[in-house]
């Protein structure tokens, strides 16, 4: 039973598949969709008033999202955005304020190695993806667009 | 107004990321790259700037709307400077967010300890 | 010279090595569960008055073993082995729990079969007449085994229904040649198993084949049915491994359910965030040594098996697409005054 051949290897994969759980696939999409909203019309509070006071789109839009970076830091760093992000999984992970915890988690969590090898070697452990396929995906596109509409 | 549209396209976007994440078990890493790259895709295509017309926050606060940032901004400034533009254009209109992220993840580890 | 083995890899102990005495010192959510009051110290701060989440888990050790051999009235001088295993890279909690005692010192690496290993060990170096007294303790942290192994604790990522929660809680035992106390009558050493499972989120697929692959030789090895144990524990299987475990046993003609018990499934009330169960090295080490090993010497059980499984991936080896290997040691217990002399059918 050591080394399992293939044949066996895949028909434990299906026994083993009968006794795991499904994921709560409806109620997980119904409080992704609640939360993610909410933490959405939250913003759209911040840059309605921006807006308001006739800051242009554009700049109202960049302010409205450093002001719910600030917001994520600051939850991360009190310990609930954690539960927020347990309790709503994308609800919670894909609004700019997850991106924020993403940054603020792993800062605060290595803290105990120091603020140079610890705090900051470890900041953009999650986040680092997200910027390096960012700018990757977005060099791409942006040149086919200006070649193309040239 | 405003705010409900924010509100139906954000959630959206979420449940739609939710969606991907327990129907392929991947990675939230996984999901939160892809929405960027996606959401850089559909910037090019056109069709993120009208969702964010539409949606307003909903549009710009989920992931894919700082691809859509990263790509408005390099083709902005490549319409200014030619191609090195999209050098200077991704982080130029991203920079609050991030830089205000390093600054603020730097203030939380001063102020607070991880509670496990 | 006499070989004491029986079958393919079970050794038997014709004097049987005595567990005279153990030690648990568990976190504050192991305090509240079911078998709170059992456990002999439960911190209400995860790090138990310490600086960090990993001094905190060394201290933890450190005492699970100051009370096992306070409780087995012996001291350093008396103990001729301190084997020691734990979750973190190096091991460093056994290590540096170690240090403060002035005792040989053998670090193990088991992952969650950690317990199952050192009891294994101890009583071959009891039996074999190299030791008068062995000390066997092992430990996890729930934080500490988070930000090493999975993400930083105050990261919001969802957990799934297959995850498993690492323990805050460490378990000591002293096995000795002579005193009065449960018995170890045999110890079948498991061999690695890997059956593909490459999702960390579910180590109790990846572990079940071990777990089933020991038991069953251990049975074939020592003549017996499963009836004659009055429980056999597995250590962190979860719901979804033990019912992957039955099911794999009962394929091969053993029927289980009625006797099998996870320590996994012990330790908690079973709350939405514990998902599957328990897992951790601290979980079997603590619920033998406050649970187990108690209902062996009152009597309440007669003759036990306890069977601790282990995930032995790391990080690294998950990134590189590896799939989980996993290991399960089994341990034959007798209780105190119990009839049971050890006899083997032939």
């Amino acid at each position: 039973m050591t080394r399992a051949t293939v044949r066996e290897r895949e028909s434990y994969a299906s026994l083993a598949r009968s006794h795991q759980p499904s994921r709560p696939a409806l109620r997980n999409l119904a409080v992704a969709f609640v939360v993610g909203g909410a933490i959405c019309g939250a913003g759209q509070l911040i840059l309605d008033y921006l807006v308001a006071r006739r800051i242009p789109f554009v700049q109202a839009s960049s302010m409205t999202s450093t002001a719910m970076v600030i917001i994520g830091a600051f939850l991360t760093g009190i310990g609930i955005y954690d539960r927020l992000g347990a309790f709503s999984g994308m609800g919670a992970a894909l609004p700019i304020t997850g991106f924020a915890n993403s940054m603020v988690s792993p800062a605060i969590e290595f803290k105990r190695e120091g603020f140079i090898l610890g705090v900051s070697a470890r900041m953009f452990q999650i986040a680092g993806p997200v910027i390096v396929y960012g700018s990757v995906a977005a060099v791409i596109v942006s040149i086919l667009r200006v070649l193309v509409f040239k | 107004m405003t705010l409900i549209r924010a509100f139906l396209v954000g959630g959206a976007l979420c449940a739609i990321a939710q969606g991907v994440v327990d129907s392929t078990k991947a990675n939230p890493a996984v999901v939160m790259v892809s929405a960027v790259c996606a959401g850089a895709v559909l910037s090019g295509l056109g069709i993120y700037g009208p969702l964010v017309k539409l949606g307003g926050a909903g549009a710009t606060i989920p992931l894919f709307g700082f691809g859509h940032a990263l790509v408005t901004g390099m083709i902005e400034d490549a319409e200014r400077a030619g191609l090195f533009g999209i050098l200077t254009g991704g982080l130029r209109a991203t920079a609050p967010a991030l830089t205000a992220a390093v600054v603020f993840g730097y203030l939380m580890a001063v102020l607070f300890n991880p509670k496990g | 010279m006499s070989l004491y083995r029986v079958g393919t890899s079970t050794c038997l102990f014709p004097e049987m090595p005595v567990i005279t005495a153990t030690g648990s010192v568990v976190g504050p959510r192991e305090g509240q569960g079911p078998l709170g009051s059992l456990f002999d110290l439960a911190y209400r701060d995860t790090a138990a008055g310490e600086t960090s989440w990993e001094r905190g888990e060394t201290r933890m050790l450190r005492q699970a073993v100051d009370i096992a051999m306070a409780k087995a009235g012996i001291a350093d001088a008396d103990v001729d082995f301190l084997l020691a295993g734990d979750l973190l890279n190096q091991i460093v909690s056994s290590s540096y729990a170690a240090r403060d005692h002035d005792v040989p010192y053998l670090g193990l690496y088991g992952a969650c079969s950690t317990m199952g290993e050192g009891l294994a060990l101890a009583a071959f170096l009891v039996a074999g007449g190299f030791a008068r007294n062995v000390v066997v303790c092992s430990s996890s942290h729930h934080d500490t085994a988070e930000r090493q192994y999975r993400y930083p604790t105050e990261f919001g990522y969802q957990r799934v229904p297959t995850s498993q929660w690492t323990v805050t809680a460490a378990g000591a035992a002293v096995v000795g040649l002579s005193g009065r106390g449960p018995r170890i009558e045999a110890a079948t050493v498991g061999r690695v198993q890997d059956f593909g499972v490459s999702d960390a989120n579910d180590m109790g697929s990846a572990m079940a084949p071990a777990f089933a692959d020991t038991v069953w030789r251990h049975l074939q090895d020592m003549s017996r049915k499963p009836e004659d144990y009055d429980i056999i524990f597995s250590g962190d299987l979860g719901r979804v491994g033990s019912a992957i475990a039955d099911d794999l046993l009962g394929k091969k003609g053993l029927d289980i359910k009625a006797l099998h018990r996870d320590t996994a499934l012990m330790i908690y009330e079973m709350k939405p965030e514990v998902s599957s169960g328990a897992s951790g090295c601290g979980c079997a080490a603590s619920v033998f040594a406050a649970k187990i090993w108690a209902d062996l010497a009152s009597g309440a059980l007669r003759r036990a098996l306890l069977v601790p499984t282990g995930a032995l991936h790391s990080p690294i080896t998950c990134q590189q697409g590896e799939s989980i290997p996993c290991v399960a040691h089994a341990v034959s217990l007798v209780g105190e005054g119990s009839r049971h002399t050890g006899e083997v059918r032939q």
